[in-house]
């Protein structure tokens, strides 16, 4: 009885869905959290909420959980915050989780601020890294001012972290784990006055940024919506992907979408150019181990140049056109050689 | 009349925010006097506001919690149109995380009377958390639209929203009193005018303190957040940079020669 008293919560991952299929993000983050429960000494689990899901159960255990939530009811087929917080929160209580780990996702950064809010607990947005530190708790990593900041949150609990998809990879999985489900039923308490009338989804268009080759990312170097287009053209004559910093996604020359780093995209190329851009942490942590990485920027002082492998002093918005210009060379030389 | 809070912050000027760094011997900020501006997001917010308000009567309350510096910004906010300031201001509020500044700007919000929308940028640039309106909203117990990128109607009691998810968009239809945190792609702010700031000088800022708000110590600031900063460290970088160098022609040439050596060209 004592023993279990003192037994630590299990660590928790909220997975995610969309038109029933599993998030990538969902399953790397499984992957995390049973790291962290066999440290623990405790189990991984995840709750699964949506409609017509029961297969993607054996995906989540597969993952590394021991336990799976499961909400199944046409009424969860798409996220509504009020019912999801609702489940989670009665789910939290009952159960008594050490830690939840969320995706950073457009659902993620809704759903998890509203159950840290409920728990009176912690949450820190958007982490690079999740390790326990000497008391156990949960240090929670995020870049900030050319450095790391480690976030802990050692009064309460569950300890709440959200994570973009990239930054853990995804664990192998293991067709032969087996787990128990249980089954969640929907609270039939929730209010009416928040609907979702329609879910609308563009088709993707080009090459997608996080399974691109090359990046291109460009920054507030680029001056105007003209110096953004030269880079534009860079990443097209590389047949890579555009990418971008925060700055340049609020001067409007570019969408949210492209942006790279903490609170963006991570990217995980052969070949990253950064361009007109400054380097800051929060941007460049989305950079996952690019095998060659440049810089172009004008101030040779820039701390982007200690970050990269070749750097490149120069006004970005001259330097650009000249160097399309030798990759085309170079680029009609090879086919017709 | 409707009644609209908008929740602002106070933010190291971005395009100087890369001056503020860890010093590596003593683990602490060195913030080089970086200018505090309006987060960019809240003036999107602000807009909707501003907006609306050339349609239909409404009332616009500024609120912002910080240091007394900030109530600089919130006078912005008057300059640009709002017809109240207020700053939560107290050596008390200080170190707070999201979860404490939440639960003040709620308090705070609750304290200007009745409210019908509250409005918020949908992230701060200095933090890049984006934890604040949902949490607003859970103290004052209403619901909340997170990312609004376009508001489709806003007459009567239940708003249409669109509000962005990843590759694409969710329509919502939200009963008022509400919170909403706003993108980018919801207008385009307004700047100042010299009229604005003429007519804001006569406006003056309110500043409340932990008294006013009826709070106890234990539950603002550094005390009243669950997360604290256990360590601040500087990180070394695994490469090492070769420069380029020569004349323009040279340096794009030699780069194009580096990648085809590498073989990613």
């Amino acid at each position: 009885m004592v023993e279990q008293e003192n037994k630590i919560g299990p660590v928790w991952v909220i997975a995610e869905q969309i038109d029933c299929r599993l998030l990538s993000v969902s399953t790397q983050l499984i992957g995390q959290a049973r790291k962290l429960a066999d440290q623990l000494n405790t189990s991984a689990e995840t709750i699964l909420l949506g409609d017509d899901i029961e297969k993607q159960t054996q995906q989540l255990i597969a993952a590394g959980a021991d336990r799976v939530y499961l909400g199944n009811a046409p009424e969860l087929a798409f996220y509504h915050p009020e019912t999801y917080t609702e489940i989670i929160v009665n789910l939290t209580g009952e159960y008594r989780p050490e830690i939840i780990l969320i995706g950073s996702t457009a659902m993620g950064r809704e759903l998890a601020p509203l159950v840290a809010a409920r728990l009176k607990t912690g949450l820190t947005a958007h982490c690079i890294d999740l390790v326990l530190d000497e008391d156990r708790n949960l240090e929670q990593r995020i870049p900030a001012y050319g450095g790391l900041l480690s976030i802990i949150c050692p009064q309460r609990r569950p300890q709440m972290a959200t994570v973009a998809g990239g930054v853990f990879a995804a664990p192998e999985p293991d067709e032969a784990r087996s787990g128990d489900i249980i089954e969640v039923r929907v609270p039939d308490t929730v209010s009416d006055r928040i609907k979702t009338l329609e879910v609308v989804r563009d088709e993707p268009q080009g090459v997608s940024l996080e399974s691109a080759d090359i990046v291109v990312a460009g920054g507030a170097g680029a001056g105007d919506l003209d110096g953004w287009k030269k880079i534009i053209d860079l990443a097209n004559t590389l047949k890579g992907a555009l990418g971008s910093t925060r700055p340049a996604v609020d001067e409007g020359w570019t969408e949210l979408s492209t942006m790279i780093g903490q609170s963006g995209k991570m990217v995980n190329p052969q070949l990253y150019i950064g361009v007109g851009l400054s380097g800051e942490q929060q941007h460049l942590v989305g950079v996952v181990e690019a095998r060659v990485m440049v810089a172009i920027n004008n101030d040779g002082r820039s701390p982007v140049f200690d970050q990269v492998d070749f750097g490149i002093v120069d006004d970005c918005r001259e330097f650009v056109p000249v160097l399309i210009q030798k990759i085309k060379a170079y680029q009609e030389k090879k086919v017709t050689c | 009349m409707l009644n609209i809070v908008v929740c602002v912050k106070a933010v190291p000027d971005p395009k100087e925010a890369c001056n503020i760094k860890i010093d590596p011997a003593t683990k602490t900020l060195l913030r080089c006097d970086v200018p505090m501006v309006v987060n960019a997001l809240d003036k999107n917010a602000i807009e909707v506001a501003l907006q609306l308000k050339e349609k239909t009567e409404v009332r616009i309350t500024v609120l912002s919690m910080g240091p007394p510096e900030a109530g600089n910004i919130v006078k912005e906010c008057l300059a640009l149109g709002a017809d109240r300031g207020i700053l939560l201001s107290d050596p008390a509020f200080g170190g707070a995380d999201t979860f404490a500044t939440a639960f003040t700007l709620a308090r705070g919000i609750e304290k200007t009377g009745a409210c019908d929308v509250i409005l918020c940028g949908m992230a701060s640039s200095d933090g890049s958390t984006e934890w604040v309106g949902p949490q607003v909203a859970t103290f004052l117990k209403l619901p909340v639209v997170t990312m609004v990128k376009e508001i489709v109607a806003s007459d009567g009691p239940w708003w249409k929203i669109k509000a962005s998810i990843d590759g694409g968009y969710r329509l919502m239809q939200v009963k008022l009193p509400a919170v909403f945190t706003v993108t980018r792609d919801v207008n385009k702010p307004r700047t100042l005018s010299f009229s604005g700031i003429i007519k804001a000088r006569k406006k003056e800022i309110e500043h409340w303190g932990i008294d006013d708000l009826g709070v106890s110590s234990e539950s603002v600031g550094l005390k009243g957040s669950p997360t604290i900063v256990s360590r601040l460290n500087t990180t070394e970088s695994k490469r090492e940079v070769e420069f380029i160098k020569g004349t323009r022609e040279e340096k794009a040439e030699f780069l194009v020669h580096k990648l085809i050596g590498t073989g990613l060209l």
